[in-house]
């Protein structure tokens, strides 16, 4: 055995693995040929019958999305369609594994020349159908990994993933591979840890290896050099992710039993794919400058993103933000050039000076209040009358709706605290159902100290004084006026932030994704 | 028995006759001993609505109109029954607003 060897590659699932290296290519066998037209056409139905008990099995024990895409794949598998082609070139005189695969093949290139990526997708889905069945005509399938072994190859099958215990720990090392694959996905689920993109790895490796899933990288052979700080990383990753999960499950609350909502900030409807709903309280904000990337979305478009996320949070309020275009957001054929775009057109005030625009989005709006729990805010209100204009296009868009029948209902209409004037004067926007706090911007328009700037930065900040005043005086006015008021800016998912919001009097934050746990971990460490 | 029906309906379903659809769609056409078919133009191609491979291979989209037709017996139960299931939106989604008119 030579030296140690160390690969980096992109971290796929998070965690730690030490382990010996089991080679997913290695040991493959390669198929013998039968002899006769009869003898190969019976080993293919024996391998098809093998793969699909196999698949039937691993479908038995598996749950949600595993278990649809096995019963996908058993279904594919024991269709006569799929394997003709395969039978008529064995009568051809084509051995086994080749008719087989070249059925595949075809079956594979016509996924993968789908338009639609959900189709594109199943391309993988019928490489491992391949996989499965070419593994049943060599024997390779029965190779099982021990416990505790780290998967080492250039990419693994879903199927292989599931049919691995990983009670005993383990990993997967891949030189290929991809962190958005299904595996990927898996493994996150249940706590694999998984590093792609190795690049070219040695196939005959014998021996253990310690896997590092936090920052990518593997160490391959004699490992007595690194081995102890390899393992305090491992204990210290583990109880960060026990303490994060013990709170992600649980509801927000400070130490002294306060409760304390916390929802989450998305920005495109696929967010959502990554996030358990039980452990949000809904969606505080989402943006819908994504829909307007390129070119200005149709009122179908926009209805289905919007219906996805409020069918995804199963009746738990979902804020969705009418289109907050201009400032450091253009939208191509909307939004203006000027000079100071971060105190022009933007907002409201570009949606209602293009009313032909946020028509499209108010009608996709309505429809979409009919799919669950939707609020519906303006950002940069500035003047009541501009929250009055809004509301006027809603009630005159659910009119033309019902009259051509279309089911809608019009959801509440609140609006963002960011322009001084509204979180100075609350009063003046009593009419409206709810208020977000947008910190970002009131803090840049209160200390004047523009988000882009990193020269005027420090300034920027949510803990300022003046900006903590007019936070808690809109806390407090919404409680005087049974206005719920919340926070959706970055300050909400700052653990250093939140005591001061919390002090301040929201119970209400919105957060990104990703500082969902934090969040909570921080609200669990304040007494107020 | 020489029963025959048709009927055509939109797929109003998210991500069209996805793989989670389509299982559920050949399954239920399997349970019918009538010959099901199924074109996503009234002049065909026609295929099998019973082979996962060949529903899958159709790749229809949200918005598509699916046309059914079906022979032997129990053919109306079979186009009726798959024609609900398509505006159930294969029971996946809360609500769903398939349209349908029977020829």
């Amino acid at each position: 055995m030579s030296g140690p060897l160390r690969l980096t590659g992109t971290p796929a699932s998070g965690g730690y693995a030490e382990g010996p290296i089991f080679c997913l290519e290695g040991g493959a066998v390669s198929y013998v040929a039968k002899g006769s037209g009869a003898a190969e056409a019976e080993a293919l139905r024996a391998a098809i019958e093998a793969a699909s008990e196999q698949l039937a099995a691993l479908a038995a024990a598996s749950t949600g999305e595993a278990a649809d895409m096995l019963e996908f794949q058993l279904a594919m598998l024991t269709d006569d369609s799929l394997s003709g082609t395969a039978f008529d070139a064995i009568d051809a005189g084509v051995p086994a594994d080749e008719a087989w695969s070249d059925a595949l093949v075809e079956q594979i290139e016509g996924y993968e020349a789908a338009e639609d990526e959900y189709f594109r997708a199943r391309a993988a889905d019928l490489r491992d159908i391949r996989q499965q069945v070419l593994d049943a005509l060599t024997s390779a399938g029965d190779r099982i990994a021990p416990p505790g072994a780290i998967l080492f190859g250039e990419d693994i099958a879903p199927t292989r993933f599931l049919a691995t215990d990983w009670s005993a720990g383990g990993g997967i090392a891949l030189s290929k591979g991809s962190s958005a694959s299904h595996v990927a996905m898996l493994a996150r689920s249940r706590g694999v840890p998984m590093v792609v993109g190795l690049g070219p790895v040695p196939t005959d490796f014998q021996g253990s290896a310690l896997l590092d899933a936090e920052h990518g990288s593997i160490l391959l052979g004699d490992a007595s050099e690194g081995a102890d700080l390899f393992r305090a990383s491992a204990e210290a990753f583990a109880a960060r992710r026990r303490a994060a999960e013990d709170h992600l499950r649980k509801p927000a609350m400070t130490t002294d039993g306060t409760p304390v909502r916390v929802l989450v900030n998305i920005a495109d409807p696929a967010d959502v794919d990554g996030i358990d709903i039980t452990t949000c309280d809904g969606v505080g904000l989402m943006r819908t400058e994504f829909l307007f990337g390129k070119e200005l979305p149709d009122e179908e478009t926009q209805y289905r993103a919007y219906r996805k996320v409020l069918e995804w949070a199963v009746g738990k309020p979902v804020t969705i933000r009418t289109i907050d275009a201009g400032g450091d957001k253009p939208v191509p054929g909307f939004t203006v050039e000027e000079s100071n775009p971060f105190l022009g057109l933007r907002g409201i005030r570009l949606s209602l000076a293009r009313p032909d625009v946020f028509r499209v989005q108010i009608r996709a709006l309505l429809r979409a209040a009919m799919h669950g729990n939707l609020k519906v805010m303006f950002p940069m209100i500035a003047v009541p009358e501009e929250y009055a204009r809004a509301a006027a296009l809603f009630a005159q868009e659910a009119r033309n709706l019902a009259d051509t029948g279309e089911p809608h209902s019009i959801p509440p209409l609140g609006i963002m605290v960011e322009v001084p004037s509204v979180a100075i004067a609350p009063e003046l926007f009593s009419d409206a159902a709810f208020f977000s706090i947008g910190s970002n911007d009131l803090s840049q328009y209160v200390m004047a100290a523009a988000r882009d700037n990193t020269a005027v930065a420090a300034l920027n900040s949510v803990t300022t004084p003046a900006v903590l005043r007019l936070i808690a005086s809109v806390a407090e006015f919404g409680t005087r006026h049974a206005i719920s008021v919340s926070l959706c800016g970055d300050a909400g998912g700052d653990p250093a932030a939140i005591p001061h919001l919390l002090e301040a009097g929201l119970r209400d934050l919105s957060v990104a994704p990703a500082q969902l746990a934090l969040a909570k971990v921080a609200i669990s460490g304040v007494r107020l | 028995m020489s029963a025959r029906a048709a009927a055509r309906v939109e797929i109003t379903h998210e991500v069209g006759l996805h793989a989670r659809p389509s299982v559920k769609f050949t399954k239920l056409a399997k349970t019918f001993a009538a010959d099901v078919e199924m074109a996503l133009a009234p002049e065909g191609p026609w295929f099998d609505a019973k082979s996962i491979v060949k529903v899958m291979a159709a790749k229809a989209p949200k918005g598509t109109i699916l046309h059914l037709r079906a022979s032997g017996e129990g053919a109306e139960s079979a186009v009726n029954a798959l024609v609900a299931l398509v505006e159930r939106d294969f029971d996946e989604a809360a609500e769903g607003e398939a349209h349908v008119r029977t020829a």
